[in-house]
């Protein structure tokens, strides 16, 4: 259904009324009305995954928190956005992708540009409260001119979804359970003889962190550029 | 008024947070009219006090040396503050974790040497197989992350201390800067 | 095949097997099979053709009998006629000829004998399992011969879709996967919803440890699976089945096939099922073990070809389910109850069990208990009958602890709660689930928390990896049991795991990571000593206790 003919909708966000059309996402909704909402797997112009948990928001006359990037408004919602509990939880969460991987700030790329890092900022972690884990991952500098750090990855799969939705190459899945999936290329083969990726490097641009990286880069030099993305999504629904 | 009493110590770190600590310049003067420095790579004396109010620690916990350092001061500190990334995350210390400290010994002492090809046996603190920050060995009171933190934030921190608040160092900190 | 035709096979069928003067039912499940099962049948055929006894014995394998621990099992009936059966349990190959010697003169094998007159069978109920043990599960005709596909024929041609699904809403029945979601509610939702296409699925990828049910059904009964299938296509009008079956079921695989392709001959699947003008085909995707994959949005994304996550509910497969279209997801246990409902009506159902858990459950009992295997008994038996009665209690005069239920997403229920009837309710009551089925028994030498350990290691290398909480918290928890485990853990490592386990409870995306704290928050709630006293205490100054290495 194309937004001309949806229908809208009122609700409640944070005790304030807002109106939003029915196929849109809380987050959407949130965002119209300058009310913040942390996120990290959502990137505007790719599908949504609900899988960092961030987004979490409380609804009235509901125990259980919702994702507000998944979770469409509907008449008369009440959604809290932020309260003692959800702001214990998204620490947690970013607590935990800390502890998982290998995230040594000072010395990558990304520093000072990192979404991952400034939401430990933003949701108010000054240490990690659970012990670290320290796996053994890899690094594949196979491609000419980019690197997927494994140490850096927090698995949002922006990468995964945009060479899949945007670019249509593919090149980016993930394999694995648990704490041992990882993205790969291709069939789990050095990203520098994959046949499917076009080198056009969205996924570099899209990657929240240092895990994907133009090999030109030094630390706290990769800048990444989204602009393209909503555009692309844009004009593309419009020739639609 | 007597002087607030004030330490710094220098565990598996690059003592760049020292250096920041340094770096306040002439707030450094202005701090000595109301701390102490009892015990620090700084000053002179080699035996950490018996009772001191704030302890600044740089650097993670990678040897045995580290290890009853720690304990020490601990046990000694009313305010136990984690200085930096090093000592709030492991920070670059914890790069050798992924490897068996057996590896990181030849690295460095083997195939990296020049001379006497050979990791020393003696006089040199027995390493630990992980890396960890303060935190996971003693408790920690005050987190003050960074890589340094700079002047400014320890400045602020040793201020609010010196004032008797506990800081709130997540608006103005950052892991990794 | 028009019903006429069905029935004729059914009547010709029950005349065969009634001119044989004795028969002879070799369980050919799993359990049995493992055991040396099929060994014992050849020897019994071969038997037969030696004496000439071909025209008055008949030898068949038959599924699952329910005291696997015992097997292989088999079943004599001296004459059929007079409905006397004789079980015998750990029969091996070299018995054959006493078996078929004691067919004529009447006598029973004393050594060989297991006493059928014992809680263990008396008082179970069976309705799930009602062929199982007595059906030749490879055997289209046989099942025909023991009134099968009667349900399917009256809801062919006696019944509009709509009546059907009205007696399964009348029947009480909820979902057996371990939701306990009504049923028929499910079904009307899907009948209404929207679709070009609709499909149902069997849920047949059972996961849970020491779960066995579905597995049961589908190697004893695979034509009763079919039929309630083939029921509630024609309720919601679906026009294609899956089967999602675990690949490590290959006993199941195989006569799920063979069961597929003899159905469709006879058109009790396929096109024009029962003489009507209504097409169903069904097809088996094989899972690859990933427990992750029973859960539904996971499980549509394998079948779909696609990594099996789950995704974010609602949309609920019955509104946006397989390739976006409305899908019915029952388990394996649920559409066995199926074709009962439907023959004998949704009112005698509801009469079994309690008022608002109908029917029976199947539970394999497991662990420590004297009688293990598969049983089956109305919702509300109490739970010291399940485990002191029909499981015949500890064995080598241990003590009950404790008994798990609903596998990793459960729960411990400790003594104190042997009095509790086994229900939906009362299982959430005292902070377990019902689940898919499975009871682990445990007596006092079993330790609590190596008890939630085991389950966390499961959960962790079983979360898919999509969500943060369930893929890392997991993986945290479990490193915090392991440290509590080997008496290196604090009172600030337990305050942390209960964070953690509140945490990755509400936060997790799917069912796994929902449900993966519950057995560390139930060995919590009833065994918390059991925690505390392997818990060291922490340094004075506040210094943590150290690893080994530190300590050398």
């Amino acid at each position: 259904m194309s937004p001309m003919t949806a229908q809208v909708v009122t609700l409640k966000i944070d005790g304030q009324d807002v109106s939003a059309h029915e196929n849109d996402s809380i987050l959407t909704a949130a965002r119209e009305h300058g009310v913040f909402i942390p996120t990290l797997c959502n990137l505007d112009g790719l599908t949504t995954l609900g899988a960092c948990r961030l987004c979490l928001v409380e609804m009235a006359g509901s125990p259980k928190l919702l994702p507000a990037c998944t979770t469409k408004v509907s008449e008369g919602m009440e959604v809290v956005t932020s309260s003692e509990r959800i702001a214990k939880y998204r620490r947690m969460v970013i607590e935990l992708l800390f502890a998982e991987g290998n995230h040594i700030c000072a010395v990558c790329v990304s520093n000072g540009h990192c979404e991952l890092q400034s939401m430990a900022q933003t949701v108010g972690m000054t240490h990690v409260s659970v012990p670290y884990l320290y796996p053994k991952r890899t690094v594949d500098a196979s491609h000419e001119r980019f690197t997927v750090d494994h140490n850096r990855c927090i698995l949002c799969m922006r990468c995964v979804r945009v060479c899949d939705e945007i670019e249509g190459a593919h090149t980016w899945d993930v394999m694995g359970r648990g704490t041992a999936a990882k993205v790969i290329t291709d069939m789990n083969q050095p990203w520098g003889t994959s046949d499917t990726c076009t080198s056009c490097g969205k996924c570099v641009h899209v990657c929240p962190t240092g895990s994907l990286f133009e090999k030109t880069a030094s630390v706290s030099e990769m800048l990444k550029r989204r602009h393209f993305l909503p555009y692309l999504t844009m004009m593309r629904e419009e020739v639609e | 008024m007597s002087k607030v009493k004030v330490a710094t110590v220098w565990l598996d770190g690059c003592s760049g947070c020292h250096m920041s600590f340094l770096d306040m310049d002439e707030r450094l003067v202005e701090l000595a009219t109301k701390v102490d420095i009892v015990y620090s790579p700084l000053v002179d004396p080699k035996n950490f006090p018996d009772m001191v109010d704030v302890t600044l620690v740089e650097g993670a916990v990678s040897s045995t040396d580290d290890f009853n350092k720690i304990l020490k001061i601990r046990e000694h500190t009313k305010i136990l503050v984690s200085l930096g990334d090093c000592a709030v995350t492991s920070n670059v210390p914890c790069m050798r974790n992924v490897y068996s400290v057996e590896e990181v010994l030849d690295r460095a002492y083997v195939q990296n040497a020049a001379v006497g090809k050979k990791p020393p046996t003696k006089i040199v603190p027995k390493l630990f197989d992980k890396v960890r920050p303060v935190h996971e060995v003693v408790k920690v009171d005050v987190f003050v992350p960074g890589c340094p933190p700079s002047a400014d934030t320890i400045h602020f921190v040793l201020t609010e201390l010196i004032a008797g608040r506990i800081p709130d160092t997540n608006a103005i900190t950052r892991f990794g800067a | 095949m028009n019903p006429e035709e069905l029935r004729k096979i059914a009547i010709t069928q029950k005349e065969s097997n009634a001119q044989y003067k004795h028969q002879i039912c070799v369980c050919t499940a799993a359990g049995c099979v493992s055991s040396g099962a099929d060994k014992v049948k050849d020897a019994l055929n071969a038997g037969v053709k030696k004496l000439g006894l071909e025209s008055t014995v008949q030898v068949k394998g038959v599924g699952c009998m329910g005291p696997c621990s015992a097997g292989p099992l088999v079943r004599v009936k001296v004459r059929v006629e007079s409905e006397g059966e004789i079980l015998y349990k750990e029969v091996t190959p070299e018995n054959a000829t006493e078996i078929l010697a004691s067919l004529d003169t009447g006598k029973k094998i004393d050594k060989l004998e297991y006493n059928t007159d014992v809680p263990f069978f008396t008082r179970q109920k069976k309705v799930v399992l009602e062929n199982a043990g007595y059906v030749d599960p490879d055997s289209f005709v046989d099942y025909i011969g023991h009134d099968g596909y009667e349900a399917m024929i009256k809801a062919y041609t006696e019944m509009a879709p709509q009546d059907v699904i009205e007696e399964v809403i009348k029947s009480g029945l909820r979902g057996r996967g371990g939701g306990g979601y009504p049923t028929g509610l499910k079904w009307s939702t899907v009948a209404k919803a929207r679709g070009t296409r609709k499909f149902v699925i069997c849920n047949a990828d059972e996961g849970d440890p020491g779960a066995f049910m579905d597995r049961a059904v589908a190697e004893s009964d695979p034509y009763r699976l079919l039929e309630g299938m083939a029921i509630a296509a024609y309720a919601i009008g679906a026009d294609t089945g899956y089967i999602y079956l675990r690949a490590e079921y290959p006993l199941a695989v195989k006569r799920l096939r063979a069961a597929i392709r003899q159905a469709e001959r006879h058109q009790t699947l396929g096109n024009g099922i029962c003489g009507t003008t209504f097409n169903f085909r069904v097809e088996i995707r094989l899972g690859a073990g990933a427990f992750v994959c029973g859960e539904e949005t996971a499980l549509i994304a394998s079948i779909e070809g696609n990594r099996g996550q789950p995704r974010p509910r609602p949309p609920y497969p019955a509104a946006s389910g397989l390739w976006g279209f409305p899908t019915l997801i029952n388990n394996v246990e649920t559409l066995a109850n199926i074709p009962y409902i439907v023959r004998e009506g949704g009112d005698a159902y509801g009469s079994i069990g309690t008022e608002k858990s109908k029917g029976t459950k199947v539970f394999a009992l497991a662990g420590k208990v004297e009688n293990t295997g598969l049983i089956e008994v109305p919702m509300g038996t109490l739970l010291k009958e399940i485990i002191f009665d029909i499981g015949g209690g500890i064995p080598d005069g241990g003590k009950f602890k404790a008994v798990q239920t609903g596998g990793p997403s459960g729960g411990c229920i400790p003594d104190q709660f042997l009095d509790m009837p086994v229900d939906y309710e009362s299982l959430a009551k005292a902070g377990s689930i019902m689940g898919s089925g499975g009871m682990i028994v445990m007596d006092d030498t079993s330790s609590m928390v190596d008890i939630a350990k085991f389950f966390m290691e499961f959960c962790m290398t079983e979360s898919c990896g999509k969500c943060v909480p369930c893929r890392v918290g997991t993986v945290q928890m479990h490193n915090l049991l392991e440290k509590i485990a080997n008496n290196e853990a604090t009172e600030d490592d337990l305050a942390l795991l209960q964070e953690l386990c509140d945490m990755v409870k509400n936060t997790s995306l799917c069912g796994l990571g929902q449900t993966a704290p519950n057995p560390v928050v139930s060995t919590l709630r009833y065994f918390r000593d059991e925690y505390e006293s392997r818990l060291v205490r922490k340094g004075d100054n506040g210094s943590k206790p150290q690893p080994e290495e530190v300590k050398a």
